[in-house]
């Protein structure tokens, strides 16, 4: 551009800056479709839909599992399927189910419920199934059948405090409520089935809560198991329970609503044979499969969430899921 | 623009500043943290860039680890120590003291490296032994850069301070931790307020100090050297 | 390291993921930075205003920022985007003052030099005051940079994939190896751009130590005061450091 200079100086620099804002240019038209995958994918899902079926799972281990499942199912039936694991919270990948860029995705009926409808009061299993189809259609989805495997929360104690206070149900607690620390999820203090459903239900408040937050993870039952707290959330699918003994205390007065897992998806976004398939595998699940598969992807086995679903649907007749 | 009327309604709610999960209950835990981890820090960061300033012994070393520190992410930091550790006080603050090490660490390295060798060597010629030389001379003269870094591990560590609510720490991150748990917004706004406002507070005492402290002698000729 | 051998697609993908949210920001920082910092350069209302706002822009926490801009921006709260815009702001908040201390600092000299033999202002502007700020808006982008990477992991918390995911997942999983892999990644990534830029920065300011192409006082002024890892030893580079420890991180 500019006539050439006596010094070699001056002509490179010019030179150099034009090279930088180019490849600064390059770089951000570049990373501009990536900065937002949703919108991305969003054509790729309408075209391709029809024969690929997308299935999305969450950010925690248990949601990667089970959509694993649902991938192998799908594969088996015929179906070709593409997985995108760990898309984020509730938020994210209900917004990812309507907007196209996942097809199915696994959730739990309770959550959801309230997550559609804020008011909802259903909490027995029957109940949410019923509630859920309506409370769902307004924001045009749906979901599959239900499968038997629930993964809810529950007030933990250690078999030592069970026996000390003489802890069998939520009831037994109301005399001690006031000497216990409990530990939990931040939301707990805060959700209707919470801090507030349990002094309603059971006229039961804690000395203090410690929120944690790890799922009802290893730091929730280290809480309990090294006497920071004496009860804690944790959720019913989580190995240590029985690898460390503890005793759920059970709820007459079902204040923890019902979570059955079942398939999150879209009215007439599945062909037929994904529907039928899924719907002929969720009876087959149970909470002690959620267990066990747990266990496998954390602590010592540290299977991937992929490897211990393959393991399942092996042992479970689905010859054809990989 | 409700959510911003909700925030406020949040903050200048009386219940909300009251009893164990209050406001000041929070401030004060939320600023507790932050003394003991630039405490530990400074103890550990400042005669370290203290000797390696006044030596110039392992310069290098030093800017690389800064850096490298800087890179280690505090989110990774505090997951690891309390997986390994357990939960308590003491994982949380040290990842944080390794957030706050690198800012002190290279402002002293720095504010003592940066002071003119004329300078050094006129002290010397005067007859001061060494320890008087950093003392009398280099300190003074580098305490401008010295509590700059100081100020900027001070307001890191402000503003970091909100992740140890991820386990089970109070603190104004609580605000947002919580707030995020159940998509309570307005409350995290609140939150995101009353950490901005703490932290200018503290950078405002923290500048005064910086100030204050200046050698008359510095003043004109700039802070910077 | 088994977990590693097990995972690593996985983690290959998140450190992609994770590069994209550390990268672009810079890359967009830069852009909006330096005219933001040229305009604000010796100007006695825009250069408080620019240097108090990014001083306090560090205040507000990432965590909060990654979820109070979907709210400002009208973006889902679990978009990249948010991240991105964020970790922008960051990264012009450290820039623009490095680059203001850059522009600030030319030898009045020199740019008089330049305007005699017939610069124009824009000429001016490309051809001499911005290959002189360059050692200095170097180091403010390698500052940005790194702690960018650092703080790209928070989005985790908020479930936004990145390496910061391996955290999240690591803790629930109770897998201390899936942590110290997140982390070793996030370093080595930050370790290996910061070099990067500090060749590009090496390369870009040549002419400061080839004896024939620095001939005005400046260059060598410069040399005292700009990147003296490849210069002028330890003392140069701790006034580059002084310069530049205004920046830093708030995870």
């Amino acid at each position: 551009m500019t006539p050439q200079s006596s010094s070699p100086r001056t002509r490179w620099r010019p030179a150099a800056f034009a090279a930088v804002a180019s490849t600064a240019l390059f770089a951000l038209t570049a990373c501009g479709g990536g900065s937002d995958p949703l919108a991305d994918k969003n054509d790729d899902a309408s075209g391709g839909s029809s024969d690929t079926v997308t299935v999305g799972s969450a950010d925690f281990p248990e949601s990667q599992i089970v959509a694993e499942l649902y991938a192998g199912v799908l594969r088996d039936a015929g179906v070709k399927v593409e997985t995108k694991p760990g898309i984020g919270a509730r938020e994210a990948y209900v917004g990812a189910v309507k907007d196209g860029s996942v097809d199915v995705v696994p959730d739990y009926s309770g959550n959801l419920l309230l997550f559609a409808d804020k008011k909802a009061e259903a909490a027995s299993s029957g109940e949410i199934m019923k509630a859920l189809p309506d409370a769902l259609k307004s924001q045009d989805l749906s979901v599959l059948d239900a499968s038997k495997a629930e993964d809810k929360d529950a007030l933990v104690v250690t078999q030592a405090t069970a026996d000390k206070y003489g802890l069998k149900t939520v009831a037994d607690l109301s005399s001690s409520c006031g000497e216990l620390v409990m530990a939990g999820p931040p939301e707990f203090q805060e959700r209707s089935y919470g801090t507030s459903g349990l002094k309603q239900k059971y006229d039961c408040s804690f000395k203090s809560f410690q929120p944690i937050n790890d799922g009802g993870g290893p730091l929730t039952v280290q809480a309990l198991t090294k006497g920071d707290a004496q009860v804690a959330d944790i959720f019913t699918t989580t190995p240590a329970i029985q690898d460390e003994k503890l005793v759920v205390l059970e709820d007459p007065k079902n204040n923890f609503i019902a979570q059955q897992v079942l398939p999150l998806t879209a009215p007439d976004r599945l062909p037929k044979e994904a529907v039928d398939a899924l719907n002929q595998f969720s009876p087959k699940l149970t909470t002690q499969d959620l267990i066990d598969l747990n266990r496998k992807v954390s602590g010592d086995e540290q299977q991937n969430p992929a490897d211990a679903a393959k393991q399942w649907l092996a042992d479970h007749g689905y010859d054809k899921a990989s | 623009m409700s959510l911003f009327a909700e925030a406020a309604q949040f903050l200048t709610d009386p219940a909300h500043w009251t009893g164990a999960t209050g406001i000041p209950q929070r401030l004060l835990e939320h600023v507790g943290y932050s003394v003991l981890t630039m405490a530990i820090a400074l103890v550990i960061a400042v005669p370290l860039g203290l000797w390696v300033g006044h030596t110039g012994r392992g310069g290098g070393v030093v800017v690389g680890l800064a850096g490298a520190l800087r890179s280690l992410p505090t989110l990774g930091l505090l997951t690891l120590f309390t997986l390994l550790m357990g939960l308590g006080l003491m994982p949380p603050i040290l990842a944080l003291v390794l957030l706050a090490i690198p800012p002190i660490l290279s402002g002293t390295y720095s504010g003592i490296a940066a002071v003119s060798p004329a300078l050094v060597d006129a002290a010397r010629a005067m007859g001061m032994t060494e320890s008087q030389t950093l003392f009398r001379v280099e300190i003074p003269v580098a305490l401008p850069v010295i509590l700059g870094g100081i100020r900027n591990a001070a307001l890191q560590v402000l503003a970091t301070v909100t992740i140890v609510a991820y386990i089970n720490l109070g603190g104004l991150g609580r605000y947002l931790i919580d707030g995020l748990a159940v998509r309570d917004y307005s409350r995290m706004l609140a939150a995101v307020v009353l950490v901005a406002v703490l932290a200018l507070a503290a950078d405002a005492v923290l500048a005064l100090a910086q100030r204050l402290v200046t050698s008359p002698g510095l003043r004109s000729t700039g802070d910077r050297p | 390291m088994n977990w590693l051998t097990n995972n690593w697609p996985a983690v290959l993908e998140l450190a992609g993921a994770h590069l994209m949210q550390s990268v672009v920001p810079v890359v967009i920082g830069l852009l909006i930075s330096v005219p933001l910092a040229r305009l604000a350069a010796g100007n006695r209302w825009l250069r408080p205003l620019f240097v108090t706002g990014s001083s306090l822009l560090y205040t507000i926490p990432s965590l909060t920022l990654f979820v109070v801009l979907p709210l400002i921006l009208g973006t889902r709260i679990t978009a990249v985007s948010n991240v991105i815009v964020a970790l922008t702001l960051y990264v012009i908040a450290i820039l623009v003052r490095s680059c203001v201390d850059a522009f600030e600092s030319l030898d009045r000299d020199v740019l008089q030099a330049a305007t005699a033999m017939g610069y124009k202002p824009a000429r001016r502007f490309f051809g001499v005051e911005l290959p002189l700020a360059v050692p200095v808006m170097i180091a403010g982008l390698r500052v940005a940079t790194v702690s960018n990477i650092s703080m790209v992991s928070v989005g985790a918390v908020i479930g936004i994939q990145s390496l910061g995911t391996l955290f999240t997942d690591g803790l629930r999983r109770s897998i201390v190896a899936e942590i110290v892999v997140g982390i070793v990644a996030t370093v080595v990534i930050a370790v290996v751009l910061d070099q990067l830029l500090r060749l590009l920065g090496h390369t870009m300011t040549r002419w400061q130590r080839t004896g024939t192409a620095a001939p005005h006082a400046s260059a060598r002024r410069r040399d005292d005061t700009g990147d003296g890892a490849d210069t002028g030893g330890a003392r140069g580079a701790a006034g580059a450091l002084a310069t530049v420890e205004s920046g830093g991180a708030s995870a």
